[in-house]
């Protein structure tokens, strides 16, 4: 750890990273951001926006059944409860697909009356309330472990399942025919999105990481033309939205999840921009 | 494409049915799809041909058998399919290439990374053989019906099927577009004896291309040459003499 610290004195030498807390708040978003970004390219593509929001509500009832339950990792809890709560929304969704709006609205909003229910019972919810806002600046070396674990895992499964994935996507009855379990391939997906935002949420928080998943690869959507660049801009756009807002926070004293997430929503309207441009 | 040799002789489905939430879609379908002929299946809207199609290719549970059988009616397993839906409803904003596309079905390594050379050369392989060569780089939302029917027939005809299996766009396609994708489908039936089995609305084409006709309507009403159901009494009840005689 102390000769990655070394290094990014070296590599970079500004104010901000002479407290370890940001050197670690700025490795953690190093590791995230990327695997949000690719996950995110098939979750705009797919149009989960919505599915990835209720998603993350569901970290408070994970949270809450884990403490009934007498779990004693928040962590395990959120992220067990996570990937039951999204392979239950996708099952919904493939048996009855008339209204899929409507029943990931109330899954979300149920978890998050339950969550509440729980977590609030004899006045403590103040204990959680920084699993709302989150909060990258206390992240720790043992955290950063795992994010990077998670890390190379998430992008291994995403190289496996990835071409099948955007069959699937595109036609699930021709993805079928060439032997794709798109059933599979599906619930492949979700559970990776799950891992990847119960791993985020204690650092960007309940309320925010839905836009950070989102929002680049939406920006990255309406610039590329192929599925390279789309991974390329979302990535990119994600990990500098991580790291402007990282120090903007910084500068101002402000909540860095939320800077991030303006940073995003920011270069998301700029590529509107750019693509209202060159249509003209 | 590699060559391809008629391993199969027949795909016969007997007593076929699908039932779905209690309603009954199909019921004792009888029928031989025979490899070299191009089957075309006809029938009002909501008569199950698409159903019939979603059950041959697995997707939906159905009753009875589909068998695929060499010429001594012995079982062959693992009959490869190849599937040209019917309008692909996608994302049309999606930033998917045509290239993106087919590399993903041919490939392992994921398209975002990229496509080797060697995957390249086969996709554009591919395009040119159904005469979509300048179609690679195009985004597949950008494709008209024409041309995403034939990026379509490309990726279906590699590896090439024991049976292709056909649904023709309803809407989408002009008349030069259906008929430039019927002259390649009759390419490969003839260079490579695949058994065809085409959805049509076309009863013009329907007449002057297929080998077999079956007209379906929950379960088969009438099938044989084109000019005996056209002239059936249930065919006539189906689509009124007026179209038979559109079709004459």
């Amino acid at each position: 750890m102390q000769t990655i610290y070394a290094l990014l004195d070296a590599l970079l030498p500004i104010e901000a990273f002479q407290f370890t807390f940001m050197k670690n708040a700025f490795l953690a978003i190093l590791l995230l951001t990327p695997l949000l970004g690719l996950l995110g390219t098939m979750a705009v593509n797919q149009q989960m926006a919505f599915f990835s929001d209720a998603l993350g509500h569901s970290a408070l009832t994970g949270i809450g059944l884990g403490m009934i339950l007498g779990v004693g990792n928040d962590l395990v809890s959120m992220l067990i409860f996570g990937i039951v709560w999204a392979l239950l929304i996708v099952r919904i969704r493939q048996t009855g697909s008339s209204s899929a709006d409507t029943v990931i609205s109330v899954f979300s909003s149920t978890s998050i009356a339950a969550g509440l229910l729980i977590l609030a019972k004899g006045g403590k919810f103040a204990r959680y309330s920084s699993l709302l806002i989150g909060d990258v600046l206390a992240v720790t070396p043992s955290d950063l472990l795992w994010l990077l674990i998670a890390l190379i895992g998430g992008i291994a499964l995403w190289c496996v399942i990835y071409n099948r994935l955007l069959l699937t996507g595109i036609n699930s009855s021709l993805a079928a025919s060439r032997g794709i379990r798109t059933r599979l391939i599906d619930a492949a997906f979700v559970v990776l999105v799950a891992v990847a935002v119960m791993l985020a949420i204690r650092w960007v928080g309940v309320m925010l990481i839905n836009a950070l998943l989102i929002l680049p690869a939406a920006a990255g959507r309406n610039l590329a033309t192929g599925s390279r660049q789309h991974a390329l801009f979302s990535v990119l756009l994600s990990l500098t939205s991580g790291i402007a807002g990282l120090l903007c926070a910084y500068a101002w004293d402000t909540s860095a999840g939320a800077a991030i997430v303006l940073f995003a929503a920011a270069f998301y309207g700029l590529s509107l921009l750019v693509r209202a441009l060159r249509k003209r | 494409m590699a060559e391809h040799h008629c391993s199969l002789c027949h795909i016969g489905l007997e007593d076929l049915s699908v039932r779905r939430g209690g309603q009954v879609l199909l019921h004792d379908i009888n029928m031989h799809i025979h490899c070299g002929q191009l089957t075309v299946l006809i029938g009002q809207n909501g008569a199950g041909k698409t159903t019939l199609i979603r059950a041959l290719l697995g997707e939906l549970p159905h009753g009875g058998s589909v068998r695929h059988l060499d010429g001594q009616n012995r079982d062959i397993p693992h009959v490869r399919i190849g599937y040209v839906p019917q309008n692909l409803q996608f994302d049309k904003e999606m930033p998917v290439t045509v290239s993106d596309f087919i590399a993903a079905a041919f490939s392992r390594r994921p398209v975002w990374s990229g496509i080797s050379k060697k995957t390249r050369a086969r996709v554009t392989e591919v395009l040119q053989a159904v005469d979509a060569g300048d179609l690679a780089g195009r985004r597949l939302g950008l494709c008209s019906g024409g041309e995403l029917q034939r990026v379509l027939l490309a990726l279906a005809i590699h590896p090439a099927p024991d049976l292709l299996v056909l649904d023709e766009p309803v809407s989408g396609v002009d008349q030069n577009g259906l008929e430039l994708f019927l002259d390649t489908v009759l390419r490969l039936k003839e260079s490579h004896h695949m058994a065809i089995l085409l959805v049509s609305h076309d009863l013009r084409l329907v007449r002057e291309y297929a080998d077999h006709v079956v007209l379906l309507d929950k379960t088969v009403l009438c099938q044989g040459s084109a000019e005996y159901v056209f002239g059936s009494d249930e065919f006539n009840a189906v689509f009124g003499r007026g179209d038979g005689e559109v079709a004459n």
